[in-house]
């Protein structure tokens, strides 16, 4: 055999590596094709297929019965509610704060603002696992006024859930580093034509913010939607249950493998789905999420 | 006319208090708008965030629980003592009344038990209370390490294994996905987003999917190692085994967090000039040159970031260990936040869950500033 062409080589190369992509590719598609696959098949096909390569096919007796069987045994619409809930009031509420607090930094001059500005950027470094013992301790001692008038604790409510998540140190500084970078003419303009302060927030700048408010309401749409540690210690009742601690509860039921399965794939399939539709904007906001330091 | 500054005396005291010393008093109107507007978000911060984190540093040292009739009262150190004390202690094997070594039946040494000296043995009371973490043989003698908290102990150095291995295997294993990724080839942005699903799916989801395929009798894993090996494979519990739970939930957060850091790492590459490679593509160099010269000086920040963000993000180790494992097998995979949910949510003992949150923010903490150091500005 002659030596290959240069071309010929080439050529190789790049097909050896769209092989060695494709083979990656499986090691992370396989368990959600796994997921979704066994959601289908009934609990003893289920076990005897996981010995042999079908269990990555969707034969045999295909049915939606383990959804069927999931959504009786547990109230997994209500547990759907909540999250969505909670997630939608979050997500709409730490927009608004956040951008609020962040035009205010980006554009008004007021005294002590640099030194909150860094006691902000400060806070990056504490982890939710750090705070969330004592904050705790806070939930169960806030008052809150009820249908019964003025109740101390927050524990087991939808506001618990909510409230401490609408502002964050990371979404507003991601809104006072898009705002600062902004042209200064355009408050300038806007206020020499009369506008006030709240007008130019409202009617100039939210309007143009639109990548930002892609990437912050990502970022809280994805921690309030897969929120477990702080509902597992604050909310005791079922109706109040989000979506991923009522997946843990269901587990402990010792359900069978298929509605489990059927469950894992009620949270992540729309997720998977939204992911998809809008791939470049999440691969962004998570991104920058990283690069916070 | 009269002067700015006597203006500004003559203001209110609001005024005099929100607007900054050098801006003109018709601006005032801007101070009061500008803090109006970050107030509720400023509030929301203050109670969620910064309270409970100075919280957690007075209530480690007190005797504070969630719920109980008495006030909280100091404690001191007492709840960081409690969680930390660590006392190596060598035994002496027992001798006869000639000062002969008694051996016992299958002629090895006998030591004397350890219960003896570390309960209320007035002669030992430094020892009192604490059990055996681990022990080895040094010579004659054996050497042990007795704790007063051997499930926390063994938490704390479980997390710390935990981020010291999977920092570097997180880390280099998106590095090799960027590099791949990291060419103008046709779909490469289909790729990179497989890649990076798993880093939308809940950590919740991903660790009960993975308890199937970890699973000792009909687990997936098991069943590709089978196999590939022709059936020569002995099927693992996995997540049952004391020696390969903590690895097997390494590696599942690797797979489920690997795509974030490709990412990162893929905006680092792209910070290299291209012109860069063409000039050391002129002087002959190779591929392994061209990364080792080129690529990765350009990434050192970069890769501090990676590593600093794993090892971070590796310490908070909580939903892998409460879905999966809830600590076992004999305790190889408790983590320090699952003790800390397990104490202060658990057995309602805010004081010592906050301790241990205090002990792993200066982890943390000791970590970012590392970080600092290494990426300062060099002048």
């Amino acid at each position: 055999m002659k030596t290959m062409s240069l071309e010929t080589r080439q050529n190789l190369i790049i097909g050896l590596r769209y092989a060695l992509l494709i083979l990656i590719s499986a090691i992370f598609i396989f368990p959600i094709v796994f997921m979704v696959v066994s959601s289908l098949k009934p609990d003893i096909q289920l076990l005897r297929d996981s010995g042999s390569l079908r269990a990555f096919l969707p034969v045999g007796d295909i049915s939606l019965n383990n959804y069927a069987d999931a959504f009786e045994r547990v109230p997994m619409v209500q547990f759907a509610f909540n999250s969505i809930f909670t997630t939608a009031v979050s997500v709409g509420a730490s927009l608004w704060l956040n951008s609020m607090a962040a035009f205010s930094f980006a554009f008004l001059k007021w005294r002590g603002k640099a030194i909150v500005l860094s006691l902000i950027i400060a806070t990056f470094i504490v982890p939710f696992e750090v705070v969330a013992i004592p904050m705790l301790l806070i939930a169960n001692n806030l008052p809150w006024i009820g249908p019964n008038g003025i109740e101390i604790g927050w524990l087991n409510s939808y506001h618990v859930q909510i409230i401490p998540f609408i502002a964050d140190s990371l979404g507003i500084f991601l809104f006072y580093q898009y705002f600062r970078d902004l042209p200064d003419e355009l408050v300038e303009a806007a206020r020499i034509d009369g506008a006030s302060i709240f007008q130019i927030y409202a009617r100039i700048i939210m309007p143009i913010a639109g990548p930002i408010l892609a990437t912050v309401a990502i970022l809280k749409f994805l921690t309030m939607w897969n929120a477990y540690l702080w509902p597992l210690m604050t909310i005791r009742s079922e109706e109040l249950r989000p979506i991923m601690v009522g997946l843990q509860y269901f587990f402990q039921l010792n359900t069978a493998w298929g509605e489990i399965m059927a469950y894992l794939s009620v949270v992540t399939i729309p997720v998977l789905i939204f992911y998809l539709a809008l791939q470049r904007a999440f691969i962004e906001s998570i991104a920058t999420s990283g690069i916070k330091g | 006319m009269i002067s700015a500054a006597t203006a500004r005396r003559n203001a209110p005291l609001w005024v005099r208090l929100l607007l900054p010393k050098d801006a003109p008093l018709y601006q005032r109107n801007d101070a009061v708008m500008g803090w109006l507007m970050a107030f509720p978000a400023l509030l929301v911060l203050t109670v969620f965030l910064v309270i409970p984190f100075l919280m957690a540093f007075v209530i480690s040292f007190t005797n504070q629980r969630l719920i109980s009739p008495n006030p909280a009262e100091w404690v001191g150190l007492r709840n960081f003592e409690r969680l930390l004390t660590i006392r190596p202690f060598t035994l002496e094997p027992e001798r006869d009344e000639s000062g002969a070594f008694v051996y016992d039946d299958d002629g090895s040494l006998s030591y004397p038990r350890l219960r003896n000296f570390t309960r209320n043995n007035p002669d030992y009371p430094d020892l009192d209370g604490l059990r055996e973490f681990t022990s080895w043989q040094a010579g004659e003698n054996r050497t042990v390490i007795l704790a007063a908290d051997v499930v926390f102990l063994r938490a704390l150095i479980n997390t710390l294994i935990f981020a010291a291995v999977i920092a570097p295997l997180q880390g280099g294993l998106a590095l090799l996905l960027a590099l791949l990724l990291n060419q103008a080839l046709p779909f490469i942005n289909v790729f990179r987003s497989i890649y990076f699903a798993p880093v939308v799916v809940s950590m919740v989801v991903v660790a009960l999917l993975w308890r199937f395929i970890y699973d000792g009798n009909n687990g997936l894993l098991n069943t590709i190692l089978g196999m590939i090996t022709f059936g020569s494979f002995q099927p693992v519990d996995w997540l049952g085994n004391p020696y390969t739970a903590m690895p097997a939930m390494i590696a599942m957060s690797a797979w489920q967090a690997v795509g974030f850091h490709m990412v990162i790492w893929l905006a680092g590459l792209q910070t290299i000039p291209v012109s860069l490679y063409e000039a050391a593509g002129l002087d002959g160099a190779g591929a392994w040159q061209k990364f080792r010269y080129v690529t990765w000086p350009g990434l050192r920040n970069t890769a501090v970031l990676v590593l600093i963000v794993i090892t971070i993000q590796a310490m908070g180790l909580f939903i892998q260990v409460d879905v999966m494992t809830r600590g076992g097998p004999l305790d190889t995979t408790q983590s320090v936040v699952y003790q800390a949910v397990q104490r202060g949510y658990g057995k309602q003992d805010m004081a010592e869950g906050a301790a241990i949150s205090v002990i792993l923010f200066v982890i943390v903490f000791t970590i970012a500033m590392v970080q600092r150091y290494l990426t300062r500005e060099r002048n």
